[in-house]
């Protein structure tokens, strides 16, 4: 659970989120020491909510950074609001996280 | 007491989660493959069903004129344009240069920042798919210092 950050500040007619992940996002560029290309790992797809219902879908590639950093803008949240982040990842693992907008 | 209040708390966090995770399975199909093995915008736009992009003063984009370490390279990107259905970010120079989709509805800003990898000095380039099949983007270069092939 402690794999995902995300703060939620309302202002005025809208919440901006901002999200930090943990995540090797390993790009399938790099090899290891013994020359072998380490294969692609990054998160594949994301869904956003609010109050329980989805918003906004998103999709990555490995060229993401390592670790992602997203904000986004959420209209209509406010004070109290429940923000969902969900991810999957190219090897099927998912984290859910939810923040009360503040 | 408290530990049952804790166990309470505790357990509605797995509902929560639970009910989040219960998104997938009509989510699960969304990753776009072929327009991420794109070799181009022009291709990632077509993979993802979007007519040729036009060159547009209406999408904002942010980088930095020079980035130290190719690694992790803030990018913001925004559009006052109506109806958008799809934001997407690209670096030309990038093995496969689609780095990110962001599908929003009347719901989302079209506005975002990410951290993205710049494997060289590149061109970045922010697109709008509209929902009047209109495509539009705008391009910004990157120098990059230290490239994050080996990332």
């Amino acid at each position: 659970m402690s794999d995902m950050r995300i703060r939620a500040q309302a202002s005025g007619n809208q919440a901006t989120v901002r999200v930090l992940m943990t995540h090797e996002m390993e790009s399938g560029q790099r090899r290891d020491a013994a020359g072998k290309l380490v294969p692609a790992w990054h998160i594949q797809d994301l869904s956003i909510s609010h109050n329980g219902r989805p918003v906004m879908t998103a999709e990555w590639g490995p060229a993401v950074s390592k670790n992602p950093f997203m904000q986004l803008v959420i209209k209509g949240a406010k004070a109290g609001d429940k923000v969902g982040i969900s991810w999957r990842d190219n090897r099927g693992e998912i984290r859910s996280q939810e923040a009360v907008v503040a | 007491m408290n530990t049952r209040r804790i166990a309470l708390q505790q357990s509605l966090a797995v509902a929560g989660l639970l009910a989040t995770a219960g998104l997938w399975p009509g989510r699960a199909l969304a990753f776009t493959k072929a327009a991420f093995d794109a070799k181009n915008m022009a291709e990632a736009v077509r993979a993802l069903g979007g007519q040729p992009p036009m060159a547009s003063k209406d999408i904002s984009l942010e980088v930095p004129e020079i980035a130290d370490n190719g690694a992790a390279v803030r990018v913001s990107f925004s559009t006052t344009l109506p109806r958008v259905q799809r934001m997407l970010l690209l670096a030309e120079k990038n093995p496969s240069p689609l780095v990110a989709v962001f599908n929003v509805n009347e719901n989302i800003e079209p506005s975002f920042i990410i951290n993205t990898k710049l494997s060289e000095s590149t061109d970045v380039l922010a697109v709008a798919m509209l929902a009047d099949g209109r495509v539009l983007f705008t391009k910004k270069p990157v120098k990059v210092t230290l490239g994050a092939c080996g990332n």
